[in-house]
């Protein structure tokens, strides 16, 4: 109603104040992003590019223009392809072990219970998503505490009847830091699943289960089905942020034993901040910036992520 | 096919009681509709013969075998959702096959019987199609097809026509009714449309907040209408009610004195407008109104005792607004409820005011 009145109002105003408050209204809305994308995203990387092609050491004097850094991604550095190898395995098992299957699991299981409890459950697994990365590994610390003291070694220990304790962060460094990012990363897609099974109308499974379903092919046929997208989304942005946070593999593990849990985007903080080759962090970041912006416009074509703008899809609640 | 018995069933969701305890006997092939006012769970009756939903007392008998605890997908029982409940990502083929995957059918055999249920609701060219892409009266179709298929031993249809258009509506009313006569399966219909009740089913149990009202066949409900409330919705267009009160075989509405048999006390008179006529004597009034309606005329007549309708045959009105007129009916057609009860007085009549 007042949106027809407000049509009509702006007809009545004429085409040259239509055009202004467009002109408005584009500074408005877009504005704030515009200033905060160029800010953050256009100039770091112009600037990233730039040093990339320099010679910037730990006393950030840049002597001359080089490509001698790409010339040591390609052929000089022996390191890279452990990394590289590591990022893959990390990023794909979190990825099809929590942030996929354990996150349906979780969506599944919450929402086939009853309603409190499941929204409960469902709450205390957001609370590490909630709070600061320090605290949640911080956490992990006291869990994987390699004397007898850390959680897992009581629980090891007294229930399990084990010997002498374990120190995971040595022994099993990968896994760790698998499933402590799983850990939090099996939230989101929780959330998501959630709500697109929530939204899937009550009568389809009613259907179903009086034309014969069970439970499990209930989940094959009706649920999986209508999550497809939600599962798309999910992989897509997850894969992103995998790719490019490594805060957890800082605080947990420091990318250590030795180099055992540098993945790709820990190795250029490593070797930029660390040992101090910025020029060498800017061009091996330079790949990473354009693996991100590959995957992202993979997944807005492939994904169809276009419908996500267009209306929801997901009722979050 | 299955006769059906209720016995007490009851259905509470937390606190609220939506059925507090149904008595119901279905025989073998009989065709049933169950009709009441949205909310007075007819729905609720069906998820609990299907086996969605477990009664909360009483039981539930197929063929004289309690099967309160038959899961759903034992059951065998065929249903009709009023949104059609159709698989949104499975071709009408799909769909319509689902129920056969469950029962390890013969890939042959499946084929044929897909084939040979589509065929019967006439949507055997639609069947490489998505639910998306057909209308409302193919959905429907469809999802009458994947009931059917697995031959099931009593068929639910929830408000099934109530997303159709007039038309289609009428046409499939009748199809669902010659599609039940043929295979004979035990049917319950739920509707809130009596038109569609009165035509369709050789019963009807008119429901009112989760109880039974009335069981009878159409005519039954008609003729000799229980209650008020069946009295109401039985009936197209509405009977007439006026309340009186009775004394002395006579009832007094509204000042005008109607002579009375059987009646006493505070009561309520019904008159269906299909049994008034206009005649010599009777109550007078005058025509207020004038709607044509096909095959008949309702006239509204202002009257002492407020507006009356008045259903007249024939296509064309043979009185005119502002005409005077007066109003006779059968005395033996009349019906007298007891104000308080809501009750049918049984044997009590009114005749038209001398
Ligand atoms: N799952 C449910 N939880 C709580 N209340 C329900 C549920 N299903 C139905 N009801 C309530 O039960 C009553 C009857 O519902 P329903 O059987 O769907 O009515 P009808 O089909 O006759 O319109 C309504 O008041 C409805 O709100
Ligand atoms: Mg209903």
């Amino acid at each position: 109603m007042s949106a027809i009145a407000d049509d009509l109002r702006r007809e009545r105003a004429g085409p040259g104040r239509q055009r202004n408050r467009r002109r408005a209204n584009f500074v408005i809305f877009l504005g704030p992003a515009i200033v905060l994308t160029i800010l953050f995203f256009v100039i770091p990387v112009i600037i990233d590019v730039v040093v990339s092609f320099t010679d910037m050491g730990r006393s950030l004097q840049i002597t001359g223009f080089t490509t001698e850094q790409y010339e040591k991604i390609f052929g000089g550095d022996r390191r890279l392809v452990q990394v590289i190898g590591l990022t893959l395995l990390y990023v794909f098992a979190t990825l099809a072990i929590f942030n996929l299957t354990f996150a349906l699991v979780l969506a599944l299981v919450t929402t086939a219970t009853n309603r409190m409890t499941g929204n409960f459950f469902r709450g205390v697994w957001l609370l590490p998503r909630m709070s600061p990365s320090v605290l949640y590994i911080l956490l992990w610390v006291w869990v994987i505490n390699p004397s007898e003291f850390g959680l897992l070694n009581q629980i090891l220990m007294s229930v399990l009847g084990l010997e002498t304790p374990i120190d995971p962060l040595n022994e099993a460094p990968v896994m760790l830091i698998i499933i402590a990012n799983g850990f939090i990363g099996a939230s989101m897609g929780m959330i998501i699943f959630t709500s697109a099974i929530r939204a899937i109308p009550e009568h389809l499974f009613h259907a179903a289960r009086v034309d014969g379903a069970g439970s499990m092919a209930i989940i094959r046929h009706i649920t999986l089905p209508a999550l497809r997208w939600p599962i798309s989304f999910v992989t897509i942005y997850q894969t992103l942020s995998l790719l490019v946070s490594f805060e957890y593999i800082l605080l947990l593990t420091e990318g250590g034993p030795f180099y055992d849990t540098t993945v790709y985007a820990l190795y250029i903080f490593r070797r930029a901040f660390d040992t101090g080759q910025y020029a060498y962090g800017a061009a091996l970041a330079v790949f990473i910036i354009a693996l991100g912006v590959f995957f992202a416009l993979l997944g807005w074509r492939f994904f169809d992520m276009q419908k996500l703008l267009q209306r929801p899809r997901i009722e979050v609640q | 096919m299955a006769r059906i018995e209720f016995r007490n069933i009851a259905k509470r969701f937390g606190d609220v009681e939506v059925i507090p305890g149904m008595d119901l006997d279905i025989a073998d092939g009989e065709f049933v509709a169950l009709l009441g006012p949205s909310g007075c769970g007819k729905s609720t009756s069906l998820l609990i013969l299907a086996g969605i939903y477990l009664p909360s007392g009483g039981d539930l008998l197929f063929d004289g075998h309690v099967v309160n605890d038959v899961e759903a997908k034992d059951r065998n029982v065929g249903i009709v959702f009023q949104s059609y409940a159709l698989y949104p990502h499975m071709t009408v083929r799909d769909n319509i096959m689902f129920p056969l995957r469950f029962k390890k059918t013969p890939r042959d055999e499946a084929i044929r019987r897909v084939n040979d249920a589509a065929a019967l609701v006439q949507v055997g060219e639609l069947l490489d199609r998505k639910p998306s892409e057909l209308s409302g009266g193919q959905q429907q179709r469809v999802a009458l097809a994947r009931a059917l298929v697995k031959q099931p031993q009593l068929l639910l249809l929830d408000e099934p026509l109530s997303n159709l258009d007039a038309t289609l509506r009428l046409s499939m009313r009748t199809e669902i009714k010659s599609l039940q006569d043929e295979l004979g399966v035990t049917t319950i219909l739920v509707t809130h449309d009596q038109i569609e009740a009165t035509t369709m089913a050789d019963r009807i149990i008119c429901m009112r907040a989760g109880r039974i009202e009335q069981i009878g066949t159409p005519d039954d409900l008609y003729d000799r209408p229980s209650s008020l409330f069946v009295a109401g919705f039985i009936g197209s267009p509405p009977i007439n009610l006026v309340h009186g009160a009775a004394a002395n075989n006579t009832v007094d509405v509204a000042g005008v004195p109607f002579p009375a048999d059987g009646a006493n006390g505070s009561i309520t008179v019904g008159l269906r407008p299909e049994h008034l006529v206009f005649a010599e004597a009777g109550l007078p009034g005058r025509i207020a109104q004038i709607e044509p309606m096909g095959r008949e005329v309702l006239y509204v007549v202002s009257t002492d005792i407020g507006y009356v309708r008045v259903l007249e045959q024939g296509s064309v009105a043979g009185h005119a607004a502002g005409e005077k007129v007066q109003i006779g009916f059968d005395p033996a057609k009349s019906l007298v409820f007891d104000a308080t009860t809501e009750k049918l007085i049984d044997g009590a009549h009114v005749r038209p005011p001398a």
